[in-house]
Order: structure tokens, then sequence, then C-alpha cells
């Protein structure tokens, strides 16, 4: 009787979870526009993050302007494996075009050569793929813009001299190494920075526990530090609580979520954080719909020079990427202060 | 002869060579970092572990019947992330209510784990590996690609940046750890429940023989387990500020690692809560004191492991040298 009863409950667990599982497999929605026009395709990074969502939003804005169709995919998982099963079913609707947030830059190139043998015109954006997978790649802002604009905060709220600190997620984040390199580099090329002094990169690993336990250290280790650069959304928020908490003279910027760091953000000593950064995500999600488009129209073949016009966005021009493709650049980081934060903390 | 009485009181018990090691731990770190030793830094401390500390006694009881539970950080993000979106949603306001859903939320994840292991007979490692994913999808379902930021937390936050429930004395966070070691302190000493969880461990077959009802045991330490972890789900939401589906991933890994270095034993029937708290704080103690040290932060985890597997060959050589006391008191 009872193996009976718990065979019957594993069994309805198990439909449930199937059915669960179909239904969130791959989210669609649909049909912005007219269907008659190009299909445009996006495939984030996964289902479940709010900056995912909102450059499907960006994206499905500038298809309505352009005209046509665009389908938006969301993998289950933030997987290689998953964006592939994506990837293949969009290649049998015939689409005609497919911009992808990679999880992988290397493992979808079989699946995206196929898009591109099948004549799908394949950009990247947010998170590139290999040059041999792409067109041309959207990015969200070059790693010296990020440097310069973390650089010159640091200059800013230090001051022009004293001591300031790094926050950053893992030892081995490649985005966010880039970016401190760059930031050392900016920082060691110009006499302007002379007088300020950067003590330590301390890894909180993108944990608020560790990340609590890192900034804490670099108050007790530095009395004289002046301001922490965190580069990285969880480490961002956890030191501004810290700081924030302490009541501590130490300032706080680096690149955040502003909702979940709009309670720091604020001119006045009871806030942590003055200002921080982050690319807006639907104008991301908007540029890679322009790109998309000027690839399927022919305006633009992915080529290095070549120029076009991203609806009201502006004009674009092609550049030579560190990896040897090409790539757009979105533009510097988008600054999030005391008079923007309350209308972006709704947004993402 | 006084000496060696010393040297045996020492060695005769585990919790006193863990209190050794922790003293020695401290003394290294306040010779680099003069105050660490200060009540703002044991304050902090004690704060950012309690979560770890909290969940350790039920893990101690999970370990005690020779069980083990690997979905609590599921659970907990489970807990932490619903009352999160209630009051992202303004559905609650009330901090007590908040921490009430929480608990509850983790009672019945726990009893359900419960149930599957006592009476379905599922290996515990099997079923909470099962329940590890369910509650964390979960905890992503309820996340609707959201997070509960500070901002969206209003006062529930403040709870544990004030000391209120103990009439201004110490911290709110460290106050719920003190009323939840002392429970478990005295349930499993002096009440029956608590020695039947003992019981179970030695010997289950003669435990149920004796009369204890082995099952009802069992499913009642996975539940009080999961009931615990949904606290620290309202905990760790408040002491962060912050609700993420991800919360606490893998940190179930160093419960069980403050269980082993308190000298609770894996295949149960062994353990006490003074040792899992001194487990906990040698645990808390090496993550507060790494990167005050200024050891290289890539050699931080390192470091971590080296530190945790010595205090354990030390804890097996003490619990070796008891056997062998208690060996040579039964030859005379």
């Amino acid at each position: 009787m009872k193996k009976k009863v718990l065979s019957i409950i594993l069994g309805v667990a198990m439909v449930a979870t199937l059915l669960a599982g179909c239904g969130n497999e791959a989210k669609e929605t649909g049909a912005a526009g007219n269907t008659d026009g190009p299909v445009y395709a996006f495939v984030s990074k996964s289902a479940g993050n709010p900056f995912n969502e909102r450059q499907a939003t960006g994206f499905e804005e500038a298809v309505a302007d352009i005209g046509g169709k665009a389908i938006i995919q969301h993998p289950e998982a933030a997987t290689a494996d998953a964006q592939i099963t994506v990837i293949q079913s969009l290649i049998s609707q015939g689409v005609d075009s497919i911009c992808v947030a990679a999880n992988d830059e290397n493992a979808l190139q079989a699946a995206l050569e196929e898009a591109a043998a099948a004549g799908i015109k394949v950009c990247s954006v947010d998170s590139t793929v290999n040059v041999a997978s792409r067109l041309t790649h959207v990015n969200q802002a070059g790693v010296t813009e990020i440097g310069q604009c973390l650089m010159d905060a640091v200059y800013d709220l230090t001051g022009g001299e004293g001591q300031w600190a790094v926050l950053s997620a893992t030892s081995q984040a490649a985005n966010q190494n880039a970016w401190i390199e760059s930031m050392k580099e900016i920082q060691a090329a110009d006499s302007k920075y002379a007088k300020l002094e950067l003590v330590e990169v301390a890894y909180g690993d993108d944990e608020p526990q560790k990340s609590t336990d890192q900034t804490q250290a670099l108050l007790q280790n530095y009395p004289d530090l002046k301001v922490i650069c965190a580069p990285t959304t969880v480490g961002i928020a956890a030191a501004a609580k810290v700081l924030q908490d302490q009541g501590s003279s130490v300032k706080l910027t680096g690149l955040g979520l502003p909702s979940e760091m709009a309670e720091y953000i604020g001119d006045d000593d009871a806030h942590s954080c003055p200002y921080m950064f982050l690319w807006n995500p639907i104008d991301l999600g908007r540029l890679g719909a322009y790109t998309s488009a000027a690839l399927v129209s022919g305006d633009i073949t992915g080529a290095a020079g070549e120029t076009f016009t991203a609806g009201d966005m502006g004009e674009y021009e092609i550049v030579t990427a560190g990896d040897g493709g090409t790539e757009i650049i979105l533009g510097a980081p988008f600054k999030f202060d005391p008079s923007n934060i309350e209308e972006w903390k709704e947004v993402y | 002869m006084e000496k060696k009485s010393l040297l045996k009181k020492i060695t005769g018990s585990r919790e006193a060579s863990l209190v050794i090691v922790l003293i020695l731990l401290c003394i290294a770190v306040t010779i680099k970092s003069p105050n660490f030793m200060s009540a703002q830094n044991i304050l902090e401390i004690l704060k950012n572990n309690a979560v770890i500390m909290i969940m350790a006694l039920g893990m101690l009881c999970v370990l005690l019947i020779g069980g083990i539970d690997i979905s609590i950080t599921s659970t907990l993000a489970f807990a932490g992330m619903t009352i999160g979106m209630m009051y992202k949603y303004n559905k609650i306001e009330s901090t007590l209510l908040g921490f009430l859903i929480a608990t509850a939320m983790g009672a019945v994840c726990g009893l359900l784990i419960g149930v599957i292991i006592a009476y379905g007979k599922v290996m515990p490692i099997i079923a909470t590996m099962g329940f590890m994913y369910i509650y964390r999808g979960f905890a992503y379902l309820v996340a609707q690609d959201q997070w509960a930021g500070a901002d969206a937390l209003g006062s529930f936050k403040d709870f544990t940046l004030s000391n209120s429930l103990s009439f201004g004395l110490i911290n709110n966070t460290i106050t719920v750890t003190i009323v939840c070691y002392i429970i478990f302190f005295i349930v499993l000493k002096w009440t029956k429940f608590g020695r039947s969880i003992y019981a179970v461990g030695s010997n289950a077959e003669a435990a149920e023989i004796s009369g204890i009802n082995v099952a009802a045991i069992k499913t009642a330490v996975y539940t009080i387990m999961g009931t615990l972890a949904g606290l620290c789900g309202a905990l760790a939401t408040s002491v962060y500020a912050s609700a993420q589906p991800n919360m606490q991933t893998s940190k179930e890994m160093d419960v069980i690692a403050a269980c082993v270095i308190g000298g609770v034993s894996m295949n149960g029937g062994r353990g006490s809560v003074i040792g899992a708290l001194l487990g906990a704080l040698v645990l808390s103690v090496i993550s507060k004191a790494l990167p005050l040290v200024g050891i290289n932060a890539i050699a931080q985890n390192t470091i971590k492991g080296v530190i945790i597997v010595a205090v354990i060959i030390l804890n097996v050589l003490t619990q070796r040298m008891m056997d062998k006391a208690n060996l040579e008191n039964r030859e005379m």
C-alpha cells in the first residue's frame, strides 16, 4: 500500500516536471510587427536574469520599429548545450537572422556555422562567440572605455590622490580581469593619476558572504583607504552594505544593477555609493536588432569600416575587435546617480 | 604528575583540543592583525557566519542519525527568495511574518525530505541531491528573473542591524544564533527525543527494539534541518539585504565541514552541540582571517582547505588517543 502510494506520487511528480519542463524550455514570445517581413531571432543567455530580460525587451522594441517579426528565445539553463538546441530549432524554422548572447565562446560554432550555411545572418551580443561563428559582435562597451570610466570615477571620488582598492568577482573572471588590467594601464600611463595608489585587488568570488569578509578586511588593513571600486554586481552590493552599515567614509563605485543598488546610491554621507555604471541592456538589445536588420538587408556584411544607421540611436561603425573579428561598440557605460536611480531601479 | 593529568585532560577531550586550536588561530592572526579580537571584529565574524553556525546544528542532528543533507542551501534560497519577492511586491510588511513564512516553508521542505528518506527508504545523499535541484529550481521559479535588493526589502533588512531582541545588548543575528544553540544543547543532552537521536545513530536496530520509532525520529530530524534552513533563508536575506535565487550555493559543504571539524562522526551516533559550535567558529575565524593577514588572494582557498584538513587530522589523533586511554582503563 505504502509503496503504491509512493509510486503514484512519484509518477505524478515526474509527469508534472515534464510538463513544466516543456512549458519553460525556450519560452517564446513572438510576433512584433507584421509577419510578412523578415524574421529576426534573439537567443539570450538564460531565463531568470533581469539583465537578459531587458535585452530581449530592447530587441523586440527595435524590431517593431524596423518592421518584421521578432522571436525571443530564453534557454532554460545558462549553458551552451541549451543554446545549441534553441539555435537548431531556429534553423529549422527558417529565420533570417540570429543574434545570440553566448554562454560559451567556442561551443556554439558548429550550430552557428550550420545556421550561416542555411543563409541565416549571425551576430553575437553582450558575450561574444568566436570569429568563425559570427559576422560581427555587438559589444556593450570596449574594455578601455570601461577602464577609463572607472578610473575617472576613482579619480573624482578620491579627489585625485590617496589609496583605493578593487573588489572583484573570482580571480578567473575574464571580463573583470580585463577591466582591472585596463584600469592599471590607464593609471600608469597618465601622470594625472600619479598620486593614486591601488593598494589591493581583493576577490569576493561573487558571494555576498565572502565579499563582506573581503570588504571588512580592506577597511581594517588600509585605514587611509578612500575608494573601493567593485566591477561586479554581487560584490558592489555587498560592499555597499558593509560601508553604509558602518557609516564608513570610504566611497564606492563600480558596475552594479540599479535595482540592487538603489538603497546605497546618494551624494550624502548616509549613502556609500555616489554613482556607478553599467550598460543599458535595452539599448544593447536594440542595437542587436538593428545590426541583425542591417545584415539581413545587406546594408552591411560585418566587415570593419562599414557604417549603418541604427534607427534613432544614430550612426554606428564596425571596428576591428581584439580577437581579430569585428565588433560594434554600443558606447560608454551608462552612469547611474541619484538623479536617475529612482527611474532605473524599476527597469532592472 | 600534575602535568600529565593536564595533558590527559586536553587530549582526553576533542572539545578541549578544538578550543586550543581556536585560541592558537586567534593568537596567530592577532599577531599579524592587532585588532582582530576587537568587539567590532568578533561581531562581524558572528554575524557573517550566523547562517553556517545555525545550520550546523541541524546538520549535527542529521549526521548523528547517520544521514546527510545536501539540499539545505537550496531550501534556504527557496525560502529566502520567496519572502524577498513578497516584500518586493508589498505582499507582506511585518518582519516577524517574513521569518515565520520562511521558517514554515523550510519545515515543509524538510518534512518532505524526511518522509521520503524514512518511509521511502531512499538513501539520504540521493534523496537530498534530488531536492537540492528541486528546491533550487523553485527558487528560480519564484524569482521570475528578478532579485530582491536592499531597496525592495524595506524595513526587513533592519532586523539584523538592530539589537531589539536582546533589549539593546547584542545584535539580533547573534541573539537568534545563541537561542538556537541553547535550545539544541538542552534538547540533545537532556530530553528523551535528544537521546533517541543518539540511539538511532549508534544502532538503529537496537533503538527500534527498545521501542524507539526510528522512522519518526528520522523524519523529525530532517524536518528540523529544513526548519533551520528556512530560518536561515530569512536571516541571510536580511543580513545581506539581498535575495537571489543562487544564494549560498554550495555552502552546504561549509556546514558539513563545520560539523566534521567539530568532531561529529559521519557514521552517526557521535558528536555534540559544543563540537558543532567550535567547528563553525574555526571555519568562521579562518574565512575572516585569510584576507586580513595578507595572504595572496589566489592562495586563500588552498590555505583554507589545508587548515581544515589539519584540524581534522588533529581531531582523529585525539580520538585515537581517547580510545587508547579507554582501553587501558578497561585492562585495569
